[in-house]
């Protein structure tokens, strides 16, 4: 993509994500009442998050086995409510550490 | 008024407060997003207003492999839509937090502000949403966010390749630390997740052509409109679980 290409990229993300933000709360004054909305709405952030994690993080990877170490750490590091960061800094650690390791 | 210009003063304090450790965890995943966003070919400045307007974790993730790939502005729009579809769960129930005298223009800045930490912050505030506090913490976190992604842009040339490699998983790490602790107490959760990774595994093999955005928008409409089909929630789970 050319400058002005990435711009307009931006700017368009920019207004998505505000009008995700800002509508609910702007008109919506009652709680939401529809079972299957409400349901819905409650999975989509595991689903969109774990189809963005797996395989993605394993190509990220110097090879596979360090992108599954990775994953593999990171999962444990989460399971054990470690927070955010430490998770993070845990997987790029097991990531560099086994990607020293030739395949 | 002196009663309320120190309740404003003790609103930013808080703000910066707890605004403070999300910012740094923010500054080092916004780093490895400028990472992803350098090999897009995004500037340092365009990473940084991306950051300051669209502070999202997957959602920048996202635009940035969107840019990396040349997609077209329909595709763009579509999932930055899903990726952020998290926040209308969020801001629907930051609504039932707002002072309902709160007008337009403070619901569309409180809106603004919301991420997975700031929304955790205004639900563990007592009573009505604090837009000084809330404002407070977000501006000081989003410019850390922000002041990540450039340096990630700007330094990431600097450090080894391997280091650069390792940093870039940094994002992944993060996804998972949102996803995986609610699913310890849900089976369903946790078979959502597994499944979320086999169908993602299974749609790159089989079916290359089909770009990684148009992937994520199918697969997170279908998986969450089956889960919710086979699994409503229950009267009394609230949509503030979805953050924890």
């Amino acid at each position: 993509m050319n400058s002005s290409e990435i711009w307009i990229t931006i700017l368009v993300a920019a207004g998505v994500s505000l009008l995700v933000r800002a509508l609910p709360l702007t008109l919506i004054r009652r709680p939401i009442k529809n079972r299957f909305i409400r349901s819905f709405l409650f999975y989509v952030p595991y689903a969109t998050l774990a189809v963005m994690t797996f395989p993605a993080m394993i190509d990220a990877a110097a090879h596979p086995v360090a992108g599954i170490a990775a994953l593999a750490a990171g999962a444990i590091a989460a399971w054990c409510r470690l927070g955010l960061f430490p998770v993070a800094i845990i997987s790029c650690a097991v990531e560099f550490l086994a990607g020293l390791i030739p395949v | 008024m002196r009663r309320n210009r120190d309740y404003t003063r003790r609103m930013v304090l808080k703000g910066l407060r707890d605004g403070l450790p999300i910012g740094l965890g923010y500054f080092a995943v916004a780093f490895s997003l400028g990472i992803t966003a350098r090999g897009a070919g995004v500037s340092p400045l365009q990473g940084w207003v991306a950051s300051i307007l669209n502070h999202a974790s997957a959602g920048e993730y996202a635009l940035y492999a969107l840019i990396g790939t040349h997609a077209a502005v329909w595709e763009t729009a579509a999932v930055i839509f899903v990726t952020n579809m998290r926040y209308l769960l969020m801001s629907a129930a930051l609504s039932q937090k707002m002072d309902p005298k709160a007008g337009f223009l403070r619901r569309l800045g409180t809106g603004f502000c919301i991420t997975d930490e700031i929304f955790g912050l205004a639900v563990a505030h007592p009573g009505a949403v604090s837009c000084t506090y809330l404002w407070t913490a977000f501006i000081l976190a989003d410019l850390m966010w922000a002041g990540g992604t450039l340096c990630g842009i700007l330094a990431g040339n600097v450090l080894p390749a391997n280091v650069v490699t390792a940093l870039s998983v940094a994002i992944y790490g993060m996804f998972l630390a949102i996803i995986i602790p609610p699913a310890r107490k849900s089976r369903v959760l946790c078979g959502l997740i597994l499944v979320a990774f086999a169908c993602s595994f299974a749609f790159g093999r089989l079916l290359p052509s089909l770009s990684e955005g148009t992937r994520t928008i199918i697969l997170t409409v279908g998986l969450s409109a089956g889960a919710a089909l086979l699994f409503p929630l229950k009267e009394e789970e609230d949509g503030k679980e979805a953050k924890a």
